[in-house]
């Protein structure tokens, strides 16, 4: 079907070099002078600002093609150079052609007979067409080619190369109907049309002249004073300094970042920027103008989070509300309300900041125009209106590597300055409020918001393609919330409804007694046909029953981040859209319970009572003893080595082991003694935050620091510091932290720690940028890569990658963790038929 | 002089080598009707390899790949000789 609009189908592209012929033919002018514009501020003819080569101006015409501004392309024109110069970016291409070709009878260096069989090509010794003796060629960088200690200039290196056979050209790799190797020494250079240099008029009047056209004036500027000097017949070494010049000049000409090349540069000192630095890198017409697009109806400021807005909406500042608009058509039913934003105008909010009439103009509306514009409305019109909330927006935060990184919301127009979001979302896009930006877009046709809505919305992407769990869930005080609330918590009536209520929830059904349990008050956001069989983080079963929590403590394994499994069933029977109401509700009734309650974690969370210190200073001494054990048997030789490790190593080992077993039976200690009650480890318990080895870490004991696999290496000659005696291998010389962060750390335990501290920090820091790049290149890679309809993983030109996606074809998007559960689909069939 | 002395290693003998066959022309044929492509479409590999070095295998072969998966236990592949 899309054929039929093909115009035109590029079928090959050759890549060839512009010979002189060439440049003269497609050349339009004939550039002579230096000067640019004369004394009334007209181009000059022959000129580099030349009328012929195009127009930069509105409302003149071109004197070559006629063409107005839009119409004319630019036409090229041509300078003659004074006396040939090497093309820089074919330097180490001349370099081939000289060596491999004879320099006296240009044949390319090897026998017929050595051709037919094949044979590579040997440097050095004689022609064997034409037996002359053979000098190795150098370029002495970055254009300057030497033969024998003697310096070749352009001119032979030239003539060399124009006197190679066609038919040796081509043996050498290069189709000479396209290329000939001599076009690689420049004797004319083409002048670039106005167009691609296009000159800056300032405010103040003046003319500021492109990068180019300055580095062209320097060329032409050099050439004339060589051709003078030539004519003039200056001495041998003045044409030669002119002639190293116009070689420089024009080698910054196509790239001004060669080493060995001092750049050049403006006035100020900062370099010009020509032909090789427009294409080339970040910066470059590629990355930063093909593959880059700048789009307007965009808005980026600092983020923060809202509990209160649901996952879908997002938060946006006042004056962004009026700055970023929507077109809206004016049809006869909504004529009233538009007309009502276009007087309330762009200064006062639900106003308008343009209208464009039936014939396509564009309107600002002012106080001047405002009258006029509200009269001549009529449907057919669009306003841009400002923004309301309900609006449709597209939401990123970069780097997107995701196609959860850029998602759809819904606008809620705020006080203040910044973005907020709902702190749910902060996983998909990898977010938090340290002072992150974010990129906000407004869809402008119907078509693009629709899109929007049906493929990009937040609900729709609960569920992550890369191993099917959800990665929007609820998190921190909406986990800890919850696991209160089912665990323990027994409202009034009174209380129970007010909490409901706060959180949005109007209807619901709570048991007529006085007292309500927090799982019926949990159960009053389920739906009343649902039901759900599950475990909870410590293995117990979590059961719903007809929309009633009957079992179970609600916890991270059912509605967390990543595996929250009864989201998971709530999305699967719901839907989208009410499972993401569901989840809101959920989050916000965590909340709630923790308002109500309050929750905070203190000091003395991690108190413990004098016999666990004891028994924990017991386990420390019965462990060290061990390693002092350990120690005694290496020093007397009796340690056996385990397989593939030296003795020293083995030890090293075996040490790391006991000490990292004691850190974990002071966690199960610490673990065991401190109350259900104790804030930092419900906090742990839930899944909200944090883990048992952190509160055994702050009340005990920090545990053995760990640099590079191992224990803390020695930094002076036997020990780790001076404070050590010589050769000790004791845990306290070696890194290990008998301290809590409670209690404090010893000098040499602070030491030892800040240095792990450190090197987990550069590690980071250096880190990021190299995974970063290795990411860029992997999606660069497989971004063509699809699943066929026969399963096939292929590339855009039908390639086969993969004969059966994944080897068993599974769509991960569906599968819970890479795996089908054919039993319980099984079980669902059977139950709901 | 140091005599150079060349090992022969048995690479197909490896762990890590998977069992490759030379396909019949029948069932070439069968392979590249069965997922609608050309011979050129398959994924390649040269005809140097040291895995089909005893197949005594040309240019424009296929050969088949039964390869150990984590996911399913074994699954074939298929490369064209070049």
């Amino acid at each position: 079907m899309t054929e039929e609009y093909i115009y035109k189908k590029i079928g090959s592209i050759f890549f060839g070099l512009l010979g002189p012929t060439l440049i003269k033919k497609m050349a339009c002018v004939k550039i002579v002078t230096p000067e640019l514009y004369d004394k009334e501020g007209y181009p000059v003819d022959g000129g580099l600002m030349d009328v012929k080569l195009g127009v930069i101006d509105p409302g003149l015409r071109c004197k070559t093609c006629n063409g107005k501004l839009k119409e004319c392309p630019g036409h090229f024109g041509y300078m003659d150079l004074a006396r040939p110069v090497i093309h820089i970016k074919y330097a180490r291409s001349i370099l081939t052609f000289l060596k491999y070709t004879c320099r006296e009878c240009s044949h390319v260096l090897i026998s017929h007979e050595d051709l037919k069989k094949k044979k590579t090509f040997k440097e050095g010794g004689k022609c064997p067409h034409c037996e002359a003796k053979q000098y190795k060629v150098k370029l002495e960088k970055p254009n300057t080619y030497v033969e024998n200690d003697v310096r070749l200039s352009p001119i032979e290196v030239r003539a060399r190369l124009e006197k190679i056979s066609d038919e040796d050209v081509e043996l050498l790799g290069v189709d000479p109907k396209y290329a000939r190797p001599e076009h690689m020494v420049l004797t004319l250079l083409p002048i670039p049309p106005v167009t691609v240099r296009p000159s800056i008029t300032l405010e103040s009047g003046e003319r500021s002249e492109d990068d180019l056209t300055h580095k062209l004036g320097d060329i032409v500027r050099i050439n004339q004073r060589l051709f003078e000097n030539i004519n003039a017949g200056a001495p041998e070494i003045i044409i030669e300094d002119l002639w190293d010049l116009l070689q420089y000049h024009v080698t910054t000409y196509f790239d001004n970042a060669i080493s060995q090349v001092p750049p050049a540069r403006h006035r100020s000192g900062q370099p010009l920027k020509t032909l090789s630095e427009r294409i080339k890198s970040k910066e470059g017409r590629f990355r930063y103008n093909l593959a880059g697009k700048r789009v307007n109806y965009a808005a980026r400021t600092v983020i923060s989070p809202d509990p209160k807005i649901k996952f879908n909406e997002v938060g946006i500042p006042l004056i962004i509300a009026m700055e970023l608009t929507v077109p809206e058509k004016v049809t006869s039913w909504n004529t009233e309300w538009l007309k009502k934003l276009i007087s309330n105008g762009p200064e006062k909010y639900v106003g308008a900041n343009y209208v464009i009439t039936g014939d396509g103009k564009k309107k600002k509306i002012t106080d001047d125009t405002r009258e006029q514009i509200l009269t001549d409305l009529v449907p057919g019109c669009i306003v841009e209106r400002h923004l309301i909330d309900g609006d449709v927006c597209v939401f990123n935060r970069q780097p997107s590597l995701h196609r959860m990184s850029i998602m759809c919301h819904k606008i809620r127009v705020l006080p203040g300055r910044s973005f907020r979001l709902n702190p749910g979302v902060c996983t998909p896009y990898n977010a938090d409020f340290d002072g992150d930006e974010m990129n906000l877009h407004i869809p402008q046709t119907e078509e693009a918001r629709a899109e929007a809505e049906i493929l990009m919305q937040v609900q729709s992407h609960i569920i992550t393609p890369k191993n099917g769990f959800n990665v929007i869930g609820c998190t921190n005080d909406a986990i800890t919330g919850n696991y209160l609330l089912t665990r323990d918590l027994s409202l009034s009536r009174e209380e129970a409804v007010q909490m409901l209520y706060s959180i949005g929830i109007k209807e619901f059904f709570l048991n007529k007694t006085k007292e309500v349990d927090g799982k019926d008050v949990f159960s009053a956001l389920l739906p009343r046909d649902f039901d759900f069989i599950g475990n909870s983080r410590d293995g117990r079963i979590v059961k719903i029953e007809r929309g009633k929590l009957v079992e179970g403590i609600i916890d991270k394994a059912t509605i967390g981040e990543d595996n929250g499994t009864l989201i998971r069933a709530l999305y699967a029977k719901y839907g989208e859209d009410i499972g993401i109401d569901l989840l809101g509700k959920l989050f916000r009734l965590g909340i709630a319970v923790l308002l109500k309650t309050g929750f905070t974690t203190s000091i003395s969370d991690t108190d413990l009572p004098e016999d666990v210190v004891q028994k924990n200073n017991n386990l420390t001494v019965q462990v060290e003893k061990k390693v002092d054990e350990l120690i005694q048997q290496y020093r007397d030789g009796k340690l056996d080595s385990m397989p593939g490790l030296t003795v020293e190593e083995t030890l090293e080992k075996m040490i790391l082991q006991n000490l990292n077993s004691l850190r974990n039976k002071i966690g199960q200690t610490v673990f065991e003694i401190i109350p259900e009650q104790n804030s930092t480890i419900l906090m742990a318990k839930s899944g909200a935050t944090g883990n048992i080895l952190n509160v055994a870490q702050m009340a005990a004991s920090v545990g053995q620091q760990a640099l590079r696999g191992g224990r803390i290496r020695n930094g002076y000659i036997g020990r780790t510091l001076s404070v050590f005696e010589k050769g000790s291998l004791s845990p306290s010389a070696k890194g290990f932290v008998y301290g809590g962060y409670r209690k404090g750390l010893s000098p040499t335990e602070y030491f030892f720690h800040a240095m792990t501290g450190r090197d987990s920090l550069m590690d980071t820091a250096l880190r990021t940028p190299k995974s970063g790049y290795l990411y860029r290149r992997l999606s660069n890679a497989l971004q063509d890569l699809k699943i066929e309809y026969d399963h096939t993983v292929r590339d855009a030109n039908g390639n086969v990658i993969q004969f059966k996606y994944g080897d068993d074809g599974i769509d991960v998007h569906k599968s819970e963790g890479g795996k089908i559960n054919v039993l319980k689909i099984v079980k669902e069939v059977k139950t709901y038929g | 002089m140091v005599k150079k002395i060349v090992y022969k290693f048995d690479v197909k003998t490896h762990v890590l080598v998977p069992k490759h066959i030379k396909l019949k022309k029948e069932e070439i044929s069968e392979i590249l009707q069965h997922y609608n492509i050309k011979k050129s479409q398959l994924p390649k590999i040269k005809k140097t390899d040291p895995a089909i070095e005893e197949l005594e295998v040309e240019k424009g072969d296929v050969i088949k790949i039964i390869r150990k998966s984590p996911t399913v236990g074994e699954t074939f592949f298929y490369r064209v000789v070049v």
